[in-house]
């Protein structure tokens, strides 16, 4: 049966009319057009489709559209767009964080997500904050360092 | 905008738009009424076809198979040679093999038609692992046996006379199990037509490749087909020649449908259903006359499916470099890829070298302690250097700087003083391990099969690369951008390199054996040259072909001569501590140093570094691929697991500046070799810690239980 669910997408309103258990990541590529987001595992383990659910990092691929009715969604092509944003991705790129690039946008919100809440994170709280999303080209150190870069560069951005 | 030279810091090329989500996968191509594919696949191992009965397919709704090859194709994929059938056909070999193609508009309903259609196979006892087929279990996969290809090579003196000396001999056989990809994007294509010809936008490390493959399943010319490669979310060799097990299946398609037509698939499907590392067994019997190792006598088997792909090759990159990276006076080495009813193995960073470079690792390890001295001075002793004789009766052409890379890590990571205080059993162990990786195509085959080609165009100040080597996450477009740049002295930003696109670039060759910056590299420093001479004369292309130096003669037949003409050398460390209660390993230092002749750009390199070395501890200590009666057990990223950012430590990384006389600014390859020590060296610490003996990776904890009780403790 179709619903109409209502939530808000990169900040602007939208509405979905359609089967409401489709989950989240289809609706977002497919019906919204952002491709930013990437399904790796489709199970919730890798986090390559994660997206920010009112302030919160979720992944996209075990959430049925239905369950974001009301919220506040905001996908890679939302954060490139905030300072924030145009500050991880520049750290991304100057610290050698991105390999073949398809974990990486969830990688950004993750990052988004962390220094929103601490802005000076310790090596150790980094690796925890970015453990549910799987890199198989870096090793990870770079994103690391590209995340403490951020912090660094961004320093009354995420103070603010 | 600066002119570039090739020590500056920069950025790569491709980061802000993969950062940003802008870059455009497989996955991410849509077109106007677009269907989705769907494999169907055989759910036996072995058996013949008795009856294959689809439901009554809706109406916009097809199922292809091998009756759709049309009479001027054949039912083939071209890799190596034409064995691997495009669609299973009377039979079937091995879990997974493509049965047919359901597409459609719908992928519900796609779902829906595979998972409602009946096939019959008649089974027939398959063989699974490498001693099925030795025993050839189930009756013969090939002709009399299940020997896919085998080889041997051998240096020194008459081996019984080496061991009739001996004061002491040790034999260990050592086994490796699977390895998956996981390259994060999984396997998937996209197919269309653009007047009369076929056009794929596919995830692929070899374009070329794809292109040679199918074009034969309908009996097309290779211009006819036009790939794409689309931007490639990692590929580590699983998108070497399994792209064209996706391809030749929606070539036919395409032929028939002559819609666009799409087909990705979910990462169960990946993991289940996609090539994999040959699984190894690897047996040494080694002599040793007044402390010193006098020969080494080695049967190396690999198991690598049901289909040959490029095992043979993978084969005889295991082989030479069986000897790791000694110096062994006497040396018999024979190999053995073996026909199985598994998924067919193929090519995976490393490219058979990592099993036997684990194996004559641990096992000169063994031999070290058993005659009471520190492996790594007993391993010191014996480095290749320039001018050795190899396996193959060549020499070692370049300088040789294993002592000093080993005094950067030891020194680095206390290695002597923690080697000495931990000692065997304390639960903290300090492990080192040496490997080395031949750059580029074995032998003579970067002369005699690709004759690689490449291509400069210059419009106005702009210059565009043209070659059909890929970007697959390991900076490459970046690394050639910036070679071209610097000697034409230029701006990086006026250096365009897209992905390839068939019907535009010449062929470079493959994006495999760490071949691209070595040798198309060289090229495209070659065309710079050329192009920098000529800069005044307005628009204008230069191109290049391969030269191989003189006087390294190679002969395919015997595998006698110089099989690389240049080898990139690693040293690792890795310290670790064992909790005695539940086994659990806790690494907590990694140190490496690499001669990869120069880095192109460091940042790469040491993303590279970084990289390979988490995936070889991956592979010796978490990553279980299980195969029961022909299928993979683990079928998720929750049970097949790899290492997250909590598993491993920040590592330190060394360099050696020791420049390769053919090599673009003196760089040789380095993709591969990053991956091949670590397991060695975490295994080396792991025994240490725990006071046994190993023969197996992967150790996950379980395993390593086992191998406790096996010790008595």
């Amino acid at each position: 049966m179709d619903a109409e669910i209502r939530f808000t997408l990169n900040g602007k309103s939208v509405i979905f009319i359609g089967n409401p258990l489709r989950r989240l990541v289809d609706v977002l590529r497919e019906d919204f057009g952002m491709l930013g987001v990437k399904e790796g595992c489709g199970e919730g383990e890798c986090g390559a489709c994660s997206v920010i659910k009112d302030g919160k990092l979720v992944t996209s691929c075990i959430i049925p559209v239905g369950s974001v009715d009301g919220s506040e969604i905001m996908t890679i092509e939302g954060l490139r767009e905030k300072e924030e944003g145009k500050c991880l991705i520049d750290a991304f790129a100057d610290g050698g964080a991105v390999q073949c690039g398809f974990c990486i946008p969830g990688m950004v919100l993750a990052s988004y997500v962390l220094l929103r809440s601490n802005p000076h994170p310790t090596e150790d709280e980094i690796r925890l904050a970015i453990s549910g999303n799987i890199c198989r080209c870096t090793g990870y150190d770079l994103i690391v360092e590209s995340i403490m870069l951020a912090a660094k560069r961004g320093e009354e951005l995420w103070t603010k | 905008m600066a002119r570039i030279s090739i020590d500056d810091d920069v950025r790569r090329n491709d980061a802000i738009e993969k950062a940003s989500g802008l870059a455009r996968y497989a996955s991410d191509y849509f077109f106007p009424d677009m269907l989705y594919a769907r494999m169907l696949r055989s759910k036996a191992p072995r058996g013949k076809i008795r009856k294959i009965q689809t439901p009554v397919l809706p109406y916009g709704y097809y199922f292809i198979s091998a009756k759709d090859i049309p009479e001027n194709g054949r039912n083939a994929l071209h890799m190596i040679s034409e064995d691997w059938r495009c669609f299973a056909d009377g039979d079937v070999r091995y879990v997974g093999e493509t049965i047919g193609l359901f597409v459609g508009p719908e992928r519900s309903v796609l779902e829906s038609l595979e998972r409602n259609t009946y096939v019959e196979i008649e089974e027939e006892e398959p063989a699974i692992s490498i001693d099925d087929a030795i025993n050839v279990k189930g009756g013969p996969i090939l002709e009399k046996d299940d020997v896919f290809c085998q080889l041997y090579c051998q240096k020194g003196r008459d081996m019984d006379e080496v061991f009739g000396e001996a004061d002491k001999i040790i034999e260990e056989t050592f086994e490796t199990g699977f390895q998956e990809h996981v390259h994060l994007e999984t396997n998937g294509a996209v197919i269309t037509k653009e007047g009369e010809k076929y056009v794929l936008y596919i995830s692929c490390q070899c374009p070329f490749y794809v292109r040679k493959s199918i074009s034969i399943v309908i009996g097309a010319k290779d211009e006819d087909i036009v790939v794409r490669q689309s931007t490639t979310g990692g590929a580590f060799g699983g998108k070497e020649h399994f792209p064209d097990v996706l391809a030749g299946p929606l070539l036919v398609a395409e032929y028939v449908i002559g819609k666009p037509i799409k087909l990705i698939f979910d990462r169960r499907e990946d993991m289940l259903y996609s090539v994999k590392r040959h699984p190894s067994k690897i047996w040494y019997k080694s002599a040793i006359k007044d402390g010193k190792l006098t020969g080494v006598k080695g049967k190396i088997y690999y198991n690598a499916g049901a289909y040959l792909s490029s095992s043979y090759v993978v084969l005889q990159r295991g082989v030479f470099h069986a000897n790791g990276v000694y110096d062994i006076p006497s040396t018999y080495l024979e190999g053995f890829g073996m026909a199985t009813n598994t998924f067919p193995s193929c090519a995976f960073r490393g490219f058979g070298a990592p099993q036997t470079l684990f194996a004559i690792e641990m096992h000169l390890t063994h031999i070290a302690r058993r005659i009471g001295v520190d492996p790594v001075e007993f391993k010191r002793s014996m480095f290749l250097k320039k001018g050795s004789e190899t396996v193959t009766n060549g020499h070692i052409v370049e300088n040789v700087v294993l002592g000093s890379m080993l005094d950067d890590i030891a020194t680095a990571s206390d290695y002597w003083r923690k080697s000495r205080e931990y000692g065997y059993g304390s639960g903290r162990g300090i492990g080192m391990s040496f490997y080395n990786h031949g750059g580029a195509f074995t032998g003579n085959g970067e002369q005699a099969i690709i004759k690689a080609h490449a291509r400069l165009k210059k419009t106005g100040e702009r210059v565009t690369i043209e070659v059909g080597s890929t970007e697959m996450g390991q900076g490459f477009q970046t690394t050639l951008r910036k070679i071209a740049a610097a000697v034409l002295e230029i701006p990086m930003e006026n250096v365009d390199y897209p992905n390839p696109d068939t019907s535009v670039v010449p062929d470079s060759g493959p994006t495999a054996a760490s071949r691209s910056t070595m040798i198309v590299g060289r090229l495209i420093e070659r065309c710079a040259v050329e192009m920098k001479e000529r800069w005044g004369e307005g628009d204008f292309s230069v191109e290049k072909e391969y030269e191989h130096p003189d006087g390294h003669p190679w002969d395919q037949s015997t595998f006698r001569g110089d099989a690389y003409l240049g080898y990139g050398w690693g040293a690792c460390c890795v310290e670790l501590e064992v909790d005695k209660r539940t086994n659990e390993v806790k690494v907590v230092g990694i140190w490496s140093s690499h001669d990869i002749g120069k880095a192109i750009d460091e940042k790469i390199v040491h993303g590279q570094i970084n990289g390979g070395i988490i995936q070889s501890l991956g592979y010796a200590s978490m990553e279980k691929m299980e195969n029961k009666n022909g299928h993979f057990r683990q079928e998720s990223m929750s049970d097949y697991v790899i290492p997250t950012s909590m598993d491993f430590p920040k590592q330190e990384y060394f360099l050696e500046d020791n420049p390769y006389e053919w090599g673009p600014f003196g760089a040789k390859g380095m993709g591969e070799l990053v991956f091949n020590g670590a397991d060695a060296a975490y295994v080396d610490a792991l025994e240490r810690a725990l006071g046994v003996e190993t023969f197996k990776i992967p150790l996950p904890s379980e395993d390593i239980e086992e191998a406790l009780r096996k010790n008595g403790r």
